[in-house]
């Protein structure tokens, strides 16, 4: 598969000059998921293959050795379904698994067992904060598949020399996801697939923290606004791109965004979009054309002869869905007072609402800790690219209690969360937050505490005690700002403020 | 009917190289054997009863598989523990 930038073809029709203010960003998503599964979806190999050397996780089957049968994991199936359900799809009575053949050399077989005309389930949809509200996003399809080995391009990133092959990930149960066109923006595109994952996560079905585990491929094309509602396909002229190969939340948008910005120049010089596979390049966050004549494929999609049917649906009525995000953003707006914000960050993320239901219940209904948790606590994770996950549970309600009990200040609380997540992000550990107070010092200075410290800045400071007196109050700012600076944020301002103003008071004028 | 140039497309899918001659000689093979098929879809009587059999599965435990040495013994071209494979970007 080639990889080629470039421009489009040029074609000298007029008519599409139209007005870009009045276009419209078409997109639909097809999202692949490795599922969480202790086996491969036809054999027995483990799926925990991240920290192994290539092609320790393989056995006959998954090499496609000849004589070999697939066995489909009853799990598998089970996870799909539960993900079919949570996606209000209707479940077939009759599904079955199909090949797809292509050369490649991360197939082994030559053929790729997924599901073709036949899926585990169709026509459901996921309701997410729209750029105009709640929006409801359909999806086309929900089916299983077969991941394909991985593979590592050798001897230079623009031509490689050769190929090699690493099947520890061929067979790992896949479940692919199909959108209809409805998303009108990245941005949508980002909260669609953030509500999906946070959903799948709920399922317990999915781990976003193992890398490489979902795929992304966004079909989008740029409409005049009403056409594609309207037509029900995009215009001749403005073919969509289907860009390959995104593998990250934020690769998504980026993709996206570039891919817009490059149909919009397009359209505005007058030239003819041609329905194209283009590839996402990470790294410099741009897409590129694939070499279209090769990526035109036929798969000759037949039954997978080594495989029975499906007959599932009926699975589907006992499945009983576990507290989904939107039921548990409403949940903690009312058992623990959030507001509707704070309530779609901690809830949109599993781990993140986890984290918050296993807080003592006396921290949890608090907007203080939940303030703390979705801007601060978050807000330092995203900075150091680490999860919540990296967070020891009982410090963080240590640190917090501190915070409650006032032995220290909401600042120097932010202080010792940097000090201990920079301590977790480098060694994998940190010391408890007790002994990180004490370290750096960050007791608060209070009441008795207080006085030294003031009496210290006064004497120093005369010229401005003065001037307080003669009514200047830019002076008692200062001598504020003189004591914050000796105890570095230690002292809590309200307190501070009346004791400095009693002191300065008591001595006269 | 298959012609020439459908079994041209098949060897093109399929990555086998075939001469101009060799087209010649397959493509009445090629409907010969659809020939067969046409006969047997005139036989009367349903297929053998393995219509009903769905739903086999195996359950999600770890069996363990092949070495990596294992794996690639038959392979005549390794790198550090991986297949080689030519060039495909
Ligand atoms: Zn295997």
């Amino acid at each position: 598969m080639s990889v080629l930038s470039g421009t489009p073809p040029v074609s000298s029709d007029s008519s599409i000059a139209t007005d870009p203010s009045n276009d419209e960003v078409i997109i639909g998503l097809e999202i692949h998921c490795q599922l969480d599964t202790s086996t491969k979806l036809f054999c027995g190999c483990s799926t925990d293959y991240r920290d192994d050397g290539p092609n320790t996780h393989v056995c006959p089957i998954c090499l496609g050795l000849p004589g070999t049968l697939p066995k489909v994991n009853k799990k598998a199936v089970e996870y799909a379904l539960k993900v079919a359900k949570a996606l209000n799809c209707e479940i077939l009575e009759e599904s079955e698994f199909a090949r797809k053949n292509y050369f490649y050399p991360d197939l082994n077989k030559g053929y790729q067992i997924t599901q073709y005309d036949r899926p585990l389930a169709v026509r459901g949809y996921l309701d997410i904060e729209g750029e105009d509200g709640e929006k409801r996003v359909r999806i086309t399809r929900v089916h299983m598949e077969e991941d394909p080995g991985r593979l590592v391009h050798k001897g230079g990133t623009d031509r490689p020399k050769y190929t090699l092959v690493d099947y520890n990930r061929a067979g790992i149960p896949l479940i692919e996801i199909v959108t209809e066109p409805d998303l009108r923006s990245p941005k949508e595109a980002r909260r669609f697939l953030n509500k999906l994952r946070a959903t799948l996560e709920y399922l317990g079905v999915y781990d976003s923290e193992k890398e490489g585990s979902l795929r992304v491929d966004a079909n989008i094309s740029i409409q005049p606004r009403g056409w594609f509602e309207r037509e029900g396909k995009g215009k001749a002229d403005r073919g969509r791109a289907e860009v390959k190969n995104i593998s990250s939340y934020k690769g998504v948008e980026k993709a996206l965004t570039f891919e817009i910005t490059r149909q919009k120049n397009a359209i505005r010089r007058g030239q003819k979009l041609e329905s194209a596979t283009r590839h996402f390049v990470e790294t410099r966050g741009v897409t590129t054309a694939s070499r279209s004549k090769e990526m035109e494929q036929d798969y000759r999609y037949f039954p997978e002869p080594d495989l029975r049917p499906l007959r599932v649906r009926s699975w589907s009525d006992k499945i009983v869905l576990p507290e989904l995000p939107d039921a548990r953003k409403v949940r903690f707006i009312r058992e623990y007072g959030f507001s509707p914000t704070h309530a779609a960050t901690v809830t949109g993320d599993w781990r993140v609402a986890e984290f918050y239901d296993n807080l003592p219940k006396d921290l949890a209904v608090s907007a203080a800790t939940a303030t703390w948790i979705a801007d601060t606590l978050l807000g330092e994770l995203n900075y150091r690219d680490m999860s919540i996950s990296d967070v020891p549970h009982g410090h963080f309600i240590e640190l917090i209690t501190l915070i409650r009990k006032d032995t220290i200040t909401d600042k120097s609380g932010v202080e010792v969360l940097r000090s201990l997540l920079d301590q977790l992000k480098e060694a994998g550990s940190c010391e408890k937050p007790s002994e990180c107070v004490k370290r750096l010092n960050l007791a608060k200075t209070g009441g008795e505490g207080l006085e030294p410290v003031i009496s210290e800045v006064l004497a120093e400071q005369p010229q401005a005690v003065s001037d307080y007196a003669s009514g200047k109050s830019e002076a008692f700012n200062f001598l504020i700002g003189q004591v914050m600076k000796k105890t570095r944020g230690r002292v809590d301002p309200t307190e501070l403020n009346r004791v400095m103003r009693e002191t300065l008071d008591s001595r006269g004028p | 009917m298959v012609s020439e140039r459908d079994v041209e497309h098949i060897a093109e899918l399929a990555d086998i190289g075939i001469t101009k001659d060799e087209l010649g000689e397959f493509t009445p093979q090629f409907n010969e054997i659809l020939e067969y098929f046409d006969l047997l879809d005139s036989v009367e009587g349903t297929s053998p009863a393995t219509r009903d059999l769905t739903n086999i599965f195996r359950d999600d435990t770890v069996v363990p598989g092949l070495s990596a040495d294992e794996a690639l013994a038959n392979t005549p071209e390794k790198e550090d523990g991986f297949f080689k494979a030519p060039r495909v970007m």
